[in-house]
């Protein structure tokens, strides 16, 4: 067997579907009709989950740090919001994707800004971008609504058949349904040459330039991608929560977005949806005991996580599971600790 | 910020420039720590806007509350600022140097998030403000120009440390083991320089110049336990724009952003704060290592 193909065996057999991912993706199905009453809290965390995972292809997969990733977030939410209040696409799903590909124009259009230079470089410019993008919200108030955010706004069925109804039921299925296809999309992305040739980039640019890969081009298409994937999750939180306000651009959402992804483990995708659940929890308790001050805890745990390192915390998250594993199938542990860190 | 209106244009250009110096000055001193632990130790540290509040609330209690002269809180604002820079520089984050980007930006933010929420807890979530002398008050005019009394008065300060800063840096024993340090920090530890004392030390020096500038931009900035976010990105700006190999870039890119903020709000006030980030981007992509850097960020 050459390289090559020993390459491609690998990778096409950890392309496969497990069953540990079967499994996952119908808890959360079953988690729909298990808490009927919970929906709305279980729908932002699925809005949440996407959100990660668009963050996740960039900074897990491609290595670029982003602190301003709720750009892309606002103009979705925004698109989607003034689409709607309009009547331009009263078609939620058609609405969903044009807000999605508005996002992604911004994010081809940026991504030249942002695979220029280094890390700090970088950082500057996406946090720039969205504070500039927050400030414009701001200043064209008559089109945004300003502070108080775009008002009134009336969602029409899905597909004209299924309507939003009060308990969020709807808005969760759906959420769920985008989720997972955009989730399919990413995962064959991930597995596909293209995504492999993204993360010899992340290991090593200049290597990864020598062998061939055009590395400023995909860095901007996936870049562009995971534009397209942070608007889908704005449009659905502007669809699902019928508000859009300036906070959508907020640094802080850029933070916390981080820290969700850090929780859930960068470069193998689930981690967004399993850190958006572990986030949402930890902000509940939080809030239950000290209901003002929960960033503080929130700084804490994100102090915490770096000072006991990465890897490590998953190491131990995992040491259960694969024990358990362990016992039960009698072979080498199945859950792997999430590939090298960004 | 500027509500002040003037009847000549061209004496209300110089109001506005010198306000524009008087603020540039200001991020000068806020920053001017960051632009060495960001700059030449490579260490992203998002939370120094933390290190600022801190000295500006240690100011504002120890005035307001226990009756001390301004001046005489000034300097206690620096050792308190430094005091929990050097606390945390050898607990926390030396640890850190060495580790990727994304750790230290996490960890910076995350020590940010709990500043402010302490500082929410301890002192309440409005705005505070420092007790100033009557002599500081008001303002006079020159030849026609409106000099604010205070703004007059951080000119001063700012301008007597900007020039100790260079002394020290260009001309003492520690200003070259430091320059030694950051440019190589192998050979210097080679040659017998105490490279992680000399960085803390630093580190230490650069937090107190920002609690003293806390302290001093109550007034102008206002002071509020969001101040470590809302600033977060003047601090970057100026040393991301200013580049690394000297004290002048950041100097220099200070004033530049002082006078652009402050003219901005002034003759543009509907594009707010839009003018600073377009800048900011433009010179970014522009040279990625900023306006006055020499080498790339290692």
């Amino acid at each position: 067997m050459n390289a090559a193909s020993d390459v491609g065996y690998h990778a096409q057999r950890q392309a496969r579907w497990h069953y540990g991912e079967i499994a996952f993706w119908l808890i959360v199905l079953a988690c729909g009709f298990a808490f009927p009453t919970r929906y709305l809290i279980m729908t932002d965390i699925l809005r949440l989950a996407l959100f990660t995972m668009s963050l996740d292809l960039i900074l897990g997969y491609a290595g670029i740090v982003s602190l301003g990733h709720a750009a892309f977030f606002g103009v979705g939410a925004y698109a989607a919001g003034l689409l709607a209040l309009h009547g331009i696409i009263n078609e939620p799903v058609l609405a969903l994707i044009v807000a999605g590909l508005a996002a992604m124009v911004l994010g081809f259009a940026t991504s030249f800004l942002v695979i220029r230079g280094v890390d700090l470089t970088r950082l500057m410019v996406t946090l720039g971008i969205a504070l500039l993008l927050e400030a414009l919200a701001e200043r064209f108030s008559n089109i945004t609504g300003g502070t108080d955010g775009l008002q009134g706004i009336e969602m029409q069925p899905i597909f004209g058949q299924i309507p939003f109804d009060m308990f969020g039921k709807a808005g969760f299925f759906y959420s769920l349904a985008v989720l997972f296809l955009l989730f399919l999309f990413a995962r064959r992305v991930v597995h596909s040459p293209f995504g492999l040739s993204l993360r010899a980039i992340k290991n090593n640019p200049l290597r990864a330039a020598a062998i061939g890969i055009p590395v400023n081009r995909r860095l901007i298409a996936i870049y562009t991608l995971a534009a397209f994937y942070a608007g889908v999750a704005g449009a659905l939180f502007t669809q699902t929560t019928a508000i859009a306000s300036l906070d959508v651009f907020a640094f802080e959402r850029s933070a916390d977005l981080m820290l969700v992804l850090v929780i859930g483990g960068t470069g193998y995708l689930y981690g967004g949806l399993i850190g958006a659940v572990v986030f949402r929890m930890l902000q509940e308790l939080f809030s239950t005991i000290t209901p003002q001050y929960w960033q503080f805890w929130i700084g804490l745990v994100l102090v915490v996580i770096v000072l006991v390192g990465r890897q490590r915390l998953h190491r131990w998250v995992l040491y259960v599971p694969n024990l358990i594993i362990k016992q039960v199938a009698g072979r080498k542990a199945v859950v792997a600790v999430p590939e090298s860190e960004a | 910020m500027i509500t002040k209106v003037h009847p000549l244009p061209m004496t209300s250009i110089l109001t506005n420039l010198f306000d524009g110096v008087a603020y540039g000055m200001l991020l000068f001193v806020l920053a001017c720590g960051l632009a060495v632990t960001l700059g030449l130790m490579n260490f992203v540290n998002l939370a120094h806007g933390a290190f600022a509040m801190a000295g500006g609330y240690v100011c504002m209690v120890l005035v307001n509350r226990m009756g001390w002269p301004f001046f005489a809180a000034l300097p206690l604002a620096f050792v308190s600022s430094a005091a929990i820079g050097i606390a945390l520089e050898r607990t926390l984050y030396r640890h850190l140097y060495t580790r990727s980007h994304l750790d230290q930006v996490l960890f910076t933010i995350g020590l940010t998030f709990m500043s402010v929420a302490a500082v929410d807890y301890i002192q309440g979530s409005s705005r505070v403000f420092i007790n100033l002398p009557a002599a500081l008050q008001g303002q006079f005019d020159l030849f026609g120009v409106g000099i604010g009394r205070y703004r007059l008065m951080i000119i001063v300060i700012c301008g007597l440390l900007t020039i100790a800063l260079q002394m020290v840096l260009a001309k003492t024993r520690f200003g070259s083991r430091l320059r030694a340090a950051v440019d190589d920090p192998r050979a210097a530890s080679g040659l017998g320089i105490n490279v992680p004392q000399v960085f803390a030390f630093t580190f230490a020096f650069g937090c107190g110049l920002a609690g003293l500038g806390g302290a001093l931009s109550a007034e102008i900035l206002g002071l509020d336990p969001y101040f470590p976010l809302k600033f977060m990105i003047y601090f970057l700006i100026v040393v991301t724009v200013g580049g690394s190999s000297s004290i002048t870039g950041p100097f220099l890119a200070s004033l530049l952003l002082g006078i652009g903020d402050v003219a901005g709000k002034y003759y543009v006030p509907k594009m707010g704060p839009f003018v600073i980030y377009t800048m900011m981007i433009v010179i970014l992509i522009w040279r990625p290592n900023g306006l006055f850097g020499r080498t790339a960020a290692r």
